[in-house]
């Protein structure tokens, strides 16, 4: 942990933020505790079985869910106390919550303009990341009109169009039609790669974990089971759920 | 009928619901088709720019309008509150239910006596008013205050229904792209619930536009002040049938308008 931490310092600058969360939350009768890091640049895929509290882990980061003890901080701020829209963080949740009454463009300008910017500037960046997004034909569309793999640009577009300082996306794959999984998993690894900040990406499943990220955290019955990169997963996993995982 | 679902069930005892279905309908029906057959079609044109249906009719659709504005102005938040309270402990989430149901169980004559006596001169509240000067009985605010009494209901149990219809976690999406409550609100939740709201207005215009119980108790009936349509065609009845069915046959147009303009599951009673 302390080895990899210090390798990534000296590769990136002291400047790139990092995601630190050591907390409890607690849904009902049900407790996580989870505790990692996130350095910029190495995307961290948060892993586990069904019920093992990953969502309820990345909902105490989005600041939907108010945590018990401990804190999240990113790049030294601690998110802990602040209201989600207040929090800086850009989140792409599994069926993409694309506002249905705006057209794609007004969907990715959302953010823009919630912070007030001037009507001018907010067109001049929304058509930047609708480029970027290859979105430009599809500006005028509604999210009905979309296929899933369209739908996820339009939702990646719009979480970064904010600027956020880091990045969360819940099984970015699982609204999508089997068939296309593997195109579009390509298209949003690269995406991911050209951004500066901390990526938490919620998984269940390998095919994500190794074309997405770099880390790993095992979150099993809400503890942290296990971290480590996915090869050194492969080759010595803590927990028979990490050894079916690995196996596919 | 929906096709037979128990094997033991024969056609007798369909026969039998089908001509109590048909009775129902026709006791819900005729009366209608008598306004119609009963009404003096050649002088229906004098008798409806008659001056005193002009005045009944235009007190009318203003105090609709402005009871219509008030209960989207009182309603929405109102029935957000519902929609969020079922998160709440059992009797108050009740409690809360109840209230906003009283004006659809209670008779609006009761409505309209209650009124009276809060905000009459000597009412419970009306005795201070009277002190700075406001007196509310029987003036056309009292009229607005009657019907957005009768018709909130209608407009919170719409926009209630379409909050919960809704999916929240959009947002929570919102939020997370930097909208502040307030934010969402207005950019997410209104739009989204805007059927609703729209269907719910239509109701509530419908319902103020026939209040007459409330009305009559509370705002009394003086010429282009508080005598509204419902009160007009009533009193008209006593003297001059045919000027009672002329405004009669307004208010029923209004209906099957609203009617025709609603689709089938914003009806409060399709709703379940």
């Amino acid at each position: 942990m302390s080895a990899r931490t210090s390798a990534g310092g000296a590769r990136l600058s002291a400047a790139k933020p990092t995601l630190h969360a050591r907390f409890v939350a607690a849904r009902g009768a049900f407790r996580v505790e989870p505790r990692f890091d996130v350095v910029a640049g190495r995307p961290l895929a948060l892993v586990g079985p069904n019920g093992a509290g990953k969502t309820t882990v990345l909902h105490a980061l989005a600041g939907h869910l108010a945590i018990e003890s401990g804190g999240i901080q990113l790049g030294g701020r601690e998110l802990a106390g602040l209201p989600p829209e207040a929090r800086r963080l850009g989140v792409v949740f599994q069926d993409f919550l694309l506002f249905p009454h705006l057209s794609v463009a007004d969907n990715v300008a959302y953010g823009i303009r919630m912070r007030g910017a001037r009507r001018a500037a907010a067109r001049a960046a929304v058509l930047a990341w609708l480029e970027r997004f290859d979105l430009i034909e599809l500006a005028a569309r509604y999210p009905h009109e979309l296929s899933g793999g369209q739908a996820q640009r339009v939702a990646l577009a719009r979480a970064l169009a904010c600027e956020p300082e880091a990045l969360l996306l819940d099984e970015p794959m699982a609204a999508l039609d089997v068939e296309v999984r593997d195109e579009v998993r390509a298209e949003l690894a690269a995406h991911l790669r050209d951004f500066a900040g901390p990526t938490v990406i919620v998984t269940h499943s390998a095919a994500d974990v190794a074309a997405l990220a770099t880390d790993v955290v095992v979150l099993e019955h809400g503890t942290v089971t296990q971290r480590g990169s996915w090869a050194s997963l492969r080759k010595d996993p803590a927990t028979p759920y990490v050894a079916r995982l690995v196996r596919g | 009928m929906p096709p037979s679902t128990g094997i033991r069930r024969g056609r007798g005892p369909a026969v039998v619901v089908w001509v109590i279905a048909v009775v129902a309908l026709a006791l819900l029906v005729l009366p209608l088709v008598a306004i119609l057959l009963s009404a003096p079609w050649p002088q229906l044109p004098a008798l409806l720019i008659a001056p005193e249906t002009l005045q009944a009719l235009g007190l009318s659709v203003l105090t609709g309008a402005i009871s219509t504005a008030l209960c989207l102005v009182l309603g929405i938040p109102l029935a957000v509150v519902l929609a969020r309270s079922v998160s709440w402990p059992v009797v108050p989430r009740r409690l809360l239910r109840a209230a906003v149901t009283i004006p659809l169980v209670l008779p609006p004559v009761v409505g309209g006596l209650a009124l009276l006596l809060l905000l009459g001169r000597t009412g419970v509240l009306g005795r201070y008013l009277a002190l700075l000067g406001v007196t509310i009985p029987f003036t056309t605010g009292a009229v607005v205050i009657a019907q957005t009494f009768v018709a909130m209901p209608f407009l919170v149990f719409a926009v209630e229904g379409a909050l919960r219809g809704a999916d929240r976690r959009v947002e929570l999406a919102a939020a997370s792209l930097g909208a502040s409550p307030w934010q969402v609100f207005r950019t997410v939740t209104l739009p989204l619930v805007a059927p609703g709201i729209a269907a719910g207005a239509v109701l509530c215009f419908a319902r103020a536009l026939g209040e007459f119980g409330a009305t009559i108790t509370f705002a009394g009936s003086y010429p282009g002040v508080t005598r509204t349509l419902p009160i007009a065609s009533y009193l008209a009845s006593q003297t001059d049938l045919n000027q009672s069915i002329a405004l009669a046959l307004v208010l029923l147009v209004v209906s099957v308008a609203v009617l025709l303009g609603l689709r089938d599951r914003w009806l409060p009673g399709v709703r379940g």
